[in-house]
């Protein structure tokens, strides 16, 4: 009898866990539903495009195996056509914007890690006010101060270090500044949350075992640090790979991205090549997700640098 | 020196003088835009091999102290000594102090013998000896065949361990640690602080220990300095302490103690005589200090106090008391009795059979023998 009674307790529980459980589930609804309707099934739709549009097949992806003639980089001979090296010239910005803001986030996520908090609250406005503005207007800012009667030309020339304008607009340089600029705040977020959970003790425990400076900020800083190295760099490269506005209005016409590239295939209402072109850059951003992961671990990315 | 103190250094010579004479010379040390100076005028002399602890409640100046010494911290007046050298301007990484920090602070990115090795590798010993003296070390602190395993994977206790290893590996002659048993249960602290005494008489290592736990200043050290708003308030072996307080902060720090307030009122054979209103006169040793008609108190600790028929031939005080609690605490009764004047004094008396002496609401008579009491 009694045992009866504790089975029909023990499965009255379980239930109620379960119940329990489902409600934390249904708190999720709203959201997946909403990415569902509005997310998940727009980018399926589309990229099935890149398959059955005009007709079912591959032959959205011909244009970027066809016609290709090899070119030198780095001496090494590659296979390429326009396509490809279109995709070639978005990598090689994002890289170059990747290490760009790395090396100059860094110390500046090194000095606000370093603050007292007050202090490195008030400076952080200097990071998050710029990441708070609009990409199109500091792009055009930069249109502004680049142009041939730029502010830059103009204090140049008034120097008279040049007696006449600089091209500076319409260049790759000018492309990287715009990008750098727009995406350095997303490497010192993630670089100063990992950098602010390092214990400080342990510089103090390396200074005190007989470590100089710099022998503390190799041995110790730096790996303790590569956590956010590596979620900021991640973070930086998959957003300059999609880059749109800042290349097409700073860039020259040498340096198309992939996403100028698609763009002009939706004006020629070519969408299924724009749909393949989309899968190809969806493709190489996973692909670098997943190589992130692989060497890293998720969790030592997004989970900060404590033990 | 004290006689104690020179014991403790013919003992360091005996074992090889490892240990190095530590000295602080009138140190302060005031923070931009603090108000009172959180180290304010320290002076202490740390005989070669002894083992001192700085105790005091959080904001004494013990750690500050500590990190004085250790050189995170720069003093704004005086000098600290070890041996013959002045080491106020020598940057942490030249002092070679071995020290233990409260959150053991291990490289969470190493391992076990990696930590461990990190000192040595930076003086540029060979391998084969890094390694031999890597293992030596955790054969030190009975963890040997721990080195390819990392911090993370290690109770509380062990690394605790670790980081004495680590401090101790490069042979330092002044170990620091800073309150490092305060994250462990109270099982395993009483256990490593056996451990860490037993060590520190193998090695004969000068041992400065932060700690605000008097129970583990009371084990552990030679010698205890009291610290309070950044003054040392009294210097002394344990036993001393305990018996003769020099201040009522001292005496409420350190053990358990009554404080029944008066005046004074005369002085009787080396002994004060005060009035504690409601609860007559009472005697007891005084110092220096005491003046007649000054407010004193008179302190004896709870263990010291007994039963009126207790009392041997000896000079003793008794006062009237009715008895408002009575707690059994395993080995001894602990009662709390309220006197005439509305004072309560706590006293604790070995436990016979069971029976608490009496109960709650009697009406007692309670003494202690002059010579246990003491006015601050």
């Amino acid at each position: 009898m009694a045992t009866a009674a504790r089975a029909e307790q023990a499965r009255r529980f379980e239930r109620l866990e379960r119940l329990t459980q489902r409600r934390y589930l249904l708190l999720l609804a709203p959201a997946v539903l909403f990415l569902v309707i509005f997310y998940g099934y727009p980018v399926a739709a589309m990229l099935l495009r890149s398959f059955n549009d005009p007709a079912w097949g591959f032959g959205n992806f011909k244009p970027l195996t066809a016609a290709r003639t090899p070119i030198e980089i780095l001496g090494v001979s590659l296979p390429m056509n326009a396509y490809l090296r279109v995709i070639g010239i978005t990598l090689q910005i994002a890289v170059g914007t990747t290490i760009a803001t790395l090396l100059l986030g860094y110390p500046v996520a090194y000095a606000l890690a370093s603050m007292p908090m007050s202090r490195a609250n008030l400076l952080m406005i200097f990071v998050l006010v710029p990441f708070w503005t609009s990409i199109l207007v500091r792009t055009y800012a930069w249109m502004a101060l680049l142009g041939t009667d730029g502010i830059v030309n103009e204090v140049l020339m008034g120097l008279r270090l040049i007696d006449q304008p600089a091209t500076l607009l319409n260049t790759r340089g000018a492309v990287y500044v715009g990008m750098v600029h727009i995406l350095l705040p997303f490497m010192i977020l993630p670089l100063y949350a990992v950098m602010r959970g390092i214990d400080r003790n342990l510089m103090r425990a390396a200074e005190n075992l007989g470590a100089r400076p710099w022998q503390v900020f190799r041995s110790v800083f730096l790996p303790l640090s590569l956590p956010g190295v590596a979620a900021g760099c991640l973070l930086v490269f998959i957003l300059a790979l999609g880059f749109y506005i800042t290349p097409s209005l700073l860039g020259g016409q040498r340096d198309i991205m992939i996403s100028m590239l698609i763009q002009q295939q939706v004006v020629q209402l070519k969408w299924g090549f724009a749909s393949a072109l989309a899968l190809v850059l969806l493709v190489i951003s996973l692909i670098i997700y997943l190589v992130f992961v692989r060497v890293l671990g998720v969790q030592r990315i997004f989970g900060g640098g404590r033990r | 020196m004290t006689a104690k103190q020179s014991e403790r250094a013919a003992h360091a010579d005996r074992i090889g003088a490892l240990g190095a004479r530590v000295r602080f010379d009138q140190v302060e040390k005031q923070y931009p835009g603090g108000a009172a100076n959180a180290v304010d005028g320290v002076s202490l002399d740390i005989a070669p091999g002894e083992f001192v602890t700085l105790l005091g409640p959080s904001g004494s100046g013990k750690t500050t102290t500590l990190m004085m010494l250790a050189g995170f911290e720069t003093p704004t007046a005086g000098e600290i000594w070890v041996d013959d050298q002045a080491i106020a301007a020598v940057p942490p990484w030249r002092r070679n102090i071995g020290m233990v920090f409260q959150n053991y602070a291990l490289f969470p990115h190493m391992t076990v013998g990696e930590n461990i090795a990190f000192p040595l590798k930076l003086r540029g010993m060979p391998r084969d000896e890094v390694t031999r003296r890597t293992r030596e070390a955790l054969d030190l602190v009975g963890l040997p065949g721990y080195e390819g395993r990392y911090p993370r994977q290690l109770s509380g206790g062990q690394q605790q361990r670790i980081a004495l290893a680590r401090a101790l590996v490069f042979n330092p002659r002044v170990l620091l640690m800073d309150e490092p048993l305060g994250a462990l249960d109270k099982q395993l602290r009483e256990r490593l602080q056996l451990e860490i005494k037993a060590l520190h008489d193998q090695l004969g290592v000068t041992i400065i220990y932060v700690t605000h736990d008097q129970q583990e200043a009371l084990v552990m050290s030679d010698r205890i300095a009291v610290m309070n708003l950044g003054q040392i308030e009294q210097i002394g072996g344990p036993g001393e302490l305990y018996d003769e307080p020099a201040s009522r902060f001292v005496a409420s720090f350190i053990g358990e103690s009554n404080f029944l307030d008066g005046r004074v009122t005369g002085f009787d054979d080396g002994l004060g005589v005060i009035e504690a209103p409601g609860v007559g006169m009472l005697r007891a040793p005084a110092h220096g200090g005491c003046a007649i008609n000054s407010e004193v108190a008179l302190t004896v600790r709870p263990e010291k106090i007994v039963f009126a028929d207790e009392l041997n031939g000896a000079s003793a005080n008794t006062i009237d008391a009715e008895i408002v609690t009575v707690i059994f605490v395993g080995e001894m009764h602990r009662y709390e009795a309220r006197l005439g004047g509305g004072q309560t004094i706590v006293l604790k008396r070995q436990h016979r059979s069971g029976v608490g002496r009496c109960g709650r609401g009697d009406r007692v008579r309670l003494g202690w023998h002059v010579a246990d009491g003491r006015l601050v």
